[in-house]
């Protein structure tokens, strides 16, 4: 177990390696001279030019200077904002619980009936009730999110007038941050309605950001079933008379968890980058919306640190992931 | 003698691949809808009623036929520039399956190249591939074509080449994989023993038996491609406004969004249609082709 733990740690470093090699040099490869490029038409005075090339350090050899981020970002320091003049870990950790309130709440979604929704399929296998459930598991799985985004707005929004089109919650409250997720916020404030707003508020992204990790939850879930459903050791359960339910939740579903937890980790991936989206249509302020609104800034260095910590996130998720599998399956362990 | 037994098999095997793919309806399904999508794409000019560009200055935000203030000049109504809608979107077909094709063929065969190196060469070099590989995956392909676009400058091109470059990392771990599972086979060795130098045996021995999927997962990033040139283009970093791009059209109609529901609805509803055919198609693909899942 431990020389499965270390070797995947071990592929781990040089992948880290890489992807700050790629966040370094996202600024580096901008057409032209980077600091004029990210002023734009604000300008630079001479001054702050010089004062912009020693920060970013490029007047040093390219090696050096890498050096010098790689220490930086081990010391937790992505560089400034160039806009707002914060440091970018700042910046990431006070939008990131958005974010990670808006992915808990869709994978919770799409686990909570895509699980379900697979097995009920896999059982009814060829019926009615599979036909319909995988059609529309295809249908979400090949959705453009940002249209369907714009649908459930005009219908939800707009023709019905349930729910608000953007923010976390109603302007008419407002209370400290104590967690950063809004949904315990809003009742730790105790105020009155402010909980039903930012759940108002919740809804549709969620509902958009979980439909594509919802389709290939359903979909896993099923192909896995069948796969296990048809294995010996369920026959035996089924002959030795075992109830029809008990073989298909305990002894079936189990088994068929393993590859769809694996499915849920690298679905990670899927979520950032469906927050991407979501968040702009949304005006979420998350790290998605930060990231979007930063390149049209040209706020480079936000995008820079940006792409560091959602790579590193990804990395880390799906090691772990990886170290889960091992865990709960000890074939993988020893090949 | 070996070229009757060749000429036997073939058909046997395209019959059992049509034969496989023919029992997933929807596969069909998918097949037809996307036969008729290139057919559209193909003769793009001749269907649309109307220049896609031209704006109708008394006819703006017109509603489709069936409502009222609709006419049979503007089926699915126009935009707020006055422009027809559904000759719009007839040219956008064009750009959805160049945008497909271009990039499955950039990505497969970079990718596909690169994976074989990768099967064929000494470990220290396919690690290095392969860890090249991790690093691109780690990104979520739309945020690295993201960042590779807003270096490269916003373009239906750069986004093309960006999403290539996202994608092709499947088909060298693809290929990798079905390389390292072919390469210590009896025909290989044979063929090695034969004489054959490495590049024949890295194409002509070993690649036609490592396709199919490669072939499955060609269906898959065309529909990828399709989808996150849309998003690109709805974020404003991929096509530029006036193409009749179907993420563009979407991004410009999204100010009227509680006002004119059909410039916001049908774009959408391409790009929908066009990706679901393809993921059908891509499932009848995988069925007729993975022996492994053929009876499942």
């Amino acid at each position: 177990m431990l020389n499965f733990l270390l070797s995947r740690l071990l592929t781990f470093v040089p992948t880290f390696i890489g992807v700050t090699l790629i966040s370094f040099s996202f600024i580096r490869l901008l057409p032209g001279d980077p600091i004029i490029v990210m002023a734009g038409e604000r300008g630079v005075s001479a001054e702050r030019y010089a004062e912009l090339q020693q920060q970013f350090g490029f007047d040093q050899p390219i090696y050096l200077q890498y050096w010098d981020y790689m220490l930086g970002v081990l010391q937790g320091d992505l560089g400034q904002s160039f806009v707002t003049k914060r440091p970018v870990v700042d910046e990431f950790f006070a939008l990131f619980p958005a974010t990670l309130e808006l992915s808990i709440c869709a994978i919770t979604l799409a686990v909570l009936l895509g699980i379900p929704a697979g097995v009920v399929a896999a059982i009814n296998r060829g019926k009615l009730f599979d036909r319909v459930l995988m059609s529309s598991a295809l249908v979400g799985y090949s959705m453009p999110i940002f249209w369907w985004a714009l649908l459930l707005i005009i219908v939800f929004s707009g023709w019905l007038g349930w729910t608000p089109v953007s923010g976390r919650i109603s302007l008419l409250y407002y209370f400290d941050d104590v967690t950063g997720f809004m949904l315990i916020d809003s009742l730790l404030s105790g105020e009155k309605g402010a909980f039903g707003s930012a759940v108002s508020h919740l809804v549709l992204p969620t509902i958009v950001l979980a439909t594509i990790p919802l389709a290939v939850i359903a979909r896993q879930t099923r192909s896995a079933m069948l796969e296990v459903l048809s294995e010996d050791y369920i026959r035996t359960a089924r002959a030795k008379g075992l109830p029809p339910s008990r073989v298909t939740y305990v002894h079936a579903l189990r088994n068929a968890l393993i590859p769809v937890i694996t499915v849920i980790g690298l679905l990670v991936g899927t979520l950032l980058a469906g927050a991407l989206l979501t968040e702009t249509i949304f005006s979420w302020p998350g790290i998605g919306k930060w990231i979007i609104d930063s390149i049209f800034r040209r706020d480079y260095p936000v995008v820079q640190g940006g792409l560091l910590m959602i790579a590193v996130m990804v990395m880390v998720v799906n090691l772990t992931v990886d170290v889960l599998y091992g865990v709960i399956n000890p074939k993988v362990r020893k090949s | 003698m070996a070229e009757t037994t060749v000429s036997v098999e073939r058909p046997g095997r395209l019959k059992e691949f049509w034969f496989y793919f023919r029992e997933n309806r929807g596969a069909v399904i998918g097949m037809w809808v996307f036969m008729a999508l290139l057919v559209i794409a193909l003769f793009a000019p001749l269907l649309a009623p109307h220049d896609p560009t031209q704006q109708f200055r008394q006819h703006l935000l017109q509603p489709p036929v069936w409502q009222e203030g609709g006419s049979w000049e503007f089926v699915l109504g126009t935009d707020a520039l006055g422009r027809d809608l559904l000759s719009r979107l007839i040219q956008g077909a064009r750009f959805s399956f160049i945008v497909g094709v271009v990039v499955v063929m950039i990505a497969s065969t970079v990718g596909i190249t690169i994976g074989l190196l990768a099967g064929f060469a000494p470990k220290w070099l396919d690690t290095i591939i392969m860890r090249i590989m991790d690093v691109i995956l780690a990104f979520p392909s739309l945020l690295l074509a993201l960042v590779m676009v807003a270096i490269l400058g916003p373009s239906l091109l750069n986004a093309v080449i960006a999403i290539a470059i996202v994608l092709q990392p499947h088909y060298v771990r693809l290929t990798r994989a079905s390389v390292m599972s072919e390469r210590h086979k009896d025909y290989v060795t044979s063929a090695g023993v034969a004489g054959a130098g490495t590049l024949r045996m890295m194409f002509i021995t070993v690649l036609p038996n490592c396709l199919a999927p490669i072939i499955v997962q060609a269906a898959l990033s065309f529909s990828t491609a399709i989808l996150d040139v849309a998003a690109l283009g709805f974020l404003g970093m991929g096509a530029q406004p006036p193409t009749p791009e179907w993420g563009t059209m979407l991004a410009e109609a999204r100010e009227f969004i509680l006002r004119a529901w059909w410039v916001v609805t049908f774009p959408g509803l391409a790009i929908l249609i066009t990706v679901l055919a393809i993921n059908l198609m891509g499932d009848g693909l995988r069925d007729a082709l993975d022996p492994k899942l053929k009876r499942s």
